[in-house]
């Protein structure tokens, strides 16, 4: 009976979490589309700030791993296409891949790490210090002042991130192409664009902006839960980061199915 | 400020509040007239923190009614409610200054956001309010650089910006030194003198409950047990007032058989 009872509550505890994820994700949604229109004003240079921290500071480290991302499916697709002495497809393969799959989910990881976690930290401090409560006594809406500027940040610098790690996975893969495979660099240039559908481009910028949404939502949805005390400012941290990787990776499940579905 | 029918500020009419199946507040009513200073008074977990954020809107009350300024606020909508809060103030226990804003920019915060002011007005706005807590000239420090009581005084500025009707101050005087506290009453004095604020405080600080208060509230388990003016208060002879007042602690388990089921953790017989 335990058993299904653990079962009944985690599934019902599941439904919440995703419940209070959609409500705050709603509410965002409405202070950012409708609440203009309702003089309640978008805060732009909050949302300047928030897209400078999000985006422009994590260029260094997402050109970085991206590059690596790159050469390594290079390496990898190569070792199984000189096989069948298909290396000039390592081009193809390297573009396909990252703007369609890792170019946006190695994003989400670097950003889950460097933003979602942080929005749960700085939520969750105001919480426990009361600068939550603050807001609200001061007619300020929590979500409008705090949630909006960042989801606001998120879905706009999310597929701009992910079309640079696109470019800097192709770079890494470029590599591999003049130093292993016999492509002269404007060649692999050309066939990685050759290889390129309009299609996988766009796909991979849908995801983006979808995971961005997931991101904000669980990393400021697990600092407004968080509870009193230091200690669980950690917990909604670390939990913001566990929760958003499964969850992004869900949504990449579920678009990546859509997408096959909707190619054929 | 005019209306002749409206000389209670803050009127609670039996407010009940509930966390889901544990009842806080057993039905409370008190009246506060305008430019008066109610002390609520307390122990832990006596209910007066949870009557605090009722009474500024942090918690829905469960049933009753919260008259502040000739309206409901337990029946209004979000929006309403954000019109009410523009007229009252609250200074939080730990200051609650943002810790990314500097002391200035924390005063400035509900100016900008809620009036239409020019930056140049706002501006001088926020140097009068820091000079009238004894901040002026501290505009540009983080709230991490002040000491307690100065983020306390900054809180009050800023619960100040927008000339509130009514100030709540919630523990105004914990975790500060003797002499800190005292400058806290000696402010909030201050500004009952000076601009006839109405002001509500919660503490359980007795020499600087009877300095500040006009009148006094004394909350025991959800309901109040005393209500009245400083020297009612002082001449009471209700025991759980007296208790307060003369610092008595609550006596220990008597009972060897209560201690025993207390320890062992079975049910008391019914009869206790």
């Amino acid at each position: 009976m335990a058993f299904f009872d653990s079962i009944g509550r985690n599934t019902v505890g599941g439904f919440a979490y995703v419940g209070g994820l959609a409500r705050l994700s709603g509410r965002a949604a409405y202070f950012t589309l409708i609440g203009p229109f309702r003089g309640k004003a978008l805060r732009w240079s909050r949302a300047f700030h928030q897209a400078m921290a999000v985006g422009v500071e994590a260029l260094p480290i997402l050109s970085t791993i991206t590059f690596f991302v790159g050469l390594i499916l290079a390496l990898q697709g190569a070792y199984e296409l000189r096989k069948f002495g298909a290396l000039q497809y390592v081009a193809g393969g390297v573009a396909v891949s990252m703007t369609r799959e890792l170019g946006p989910l190695m994003t989400a990881i670097v950003v889950i790490g460097r933003s979602g976690s942080a929005f749960a930290a700085e939520i969750g401090t105001m919480k426990v210090t009361e600068e939550i409560d603050a807001l609200t006594t001061m007619a300020l809406n929590p979500v409008q002042f705090l949630v909006t500027p960042k989801f606001l940040a998120m879905i706009l610098m999310l597929p701009c991130l992910t079309t640079w790690a696109d470019f800097m996975g192709v770079m890494g893969g470029a590599v591999f192409g003049v130093t292993g495979a016999s492509f002269t660099f404007g060649g692999y240039v050309q066939a990685t664009l050759d290889a390129l559908l309009k299609r996988d481009i766009i796909t991979g910028l849908i995801k983006a902006v979808m995971f961005g949404a997931v991101i904000t939502a669980v990393g400021c949805y697990e600092g407004f839960e968080t509870g009193g005390g230091a200690e669980e400012v950690g917990r909604s941290t670390t939990s913001a980061v566990v929760m958003s990787i499964f969850l992004v990776i869900i949504v990449d499940l579920i678009f990546t199915s859509l997408f096959y579905l909707l190619g054929r | 400020m005019s209306d002749p029918n409206s000389d209670k500020t803050l009127s609670v009419h039996d407010l009940r509040v509930r966390y889901g199946e544990r009842e806080i507040l057993h039905g409370i009513s008190f009246d506060v007239p305008r430019g008066e200073t109610l002390v609520i008074l307390g122990g832990s977990g006596s209910g007066k923190s949870t009557l605090l954020r009722t009474l500024v809107g942090l918690q829905p009350a469960t049933s009753g009614e919260v008259w502040i300024r000739g309206q409901d606020i337990a029946k209004m909508s979000e929006d309403e409610l954000d019109e009410t809060r523009k007229k009252i103030g609250l200074s939080f226990q730990g200051g609650a200054l943002f810790g990314s804003m500097t002391v200035g920019e924390n005063v400035c915060l509900p100016l900008r956001e809620h009036t239409q002011l020019e930056e140049s007005t706002i501006q001088i706005i926020m140097r009068l309010k820091l000079e009238q807590v004894g901040l002026a000239g501290f505009e540009n420090y983080m709230p991490s650089q002040l000491s307690g009581g100065m983020k306390k005084r900054a809180a009050v500025a800023r619960a100040m910006a927008m000339d509130p009707e009514i100030l709540f101050f919630d523990e105004p005087s914990a975790g500060l030194d003797p002499i800190i506290a005292a400058g806290i009453d000696n402010l909030i004095l201050k500004l009952k003198k000076a601009f006839r604020m109405t002001i509500i405080v919660v503490t359980h600080e007795l020499a600087s409950a009877f300095l500040i208060a006009d009148s006094m509230l004394l909350i025991n388990k959800g309901d109040i047990v005393a209500h009245g003016t400083r020297e009612e208060m002082q001449n009471s002879t209700h025991p759980r007032v007296r208790q307060f007042l003369d610092r008595v602690p609550e006596p220990e388990v008597a009972e060897e058989m209560d201690y025993l089921q207390m320890l062992t953790g079975e049910a008391p017989p019914k009869a206790l």
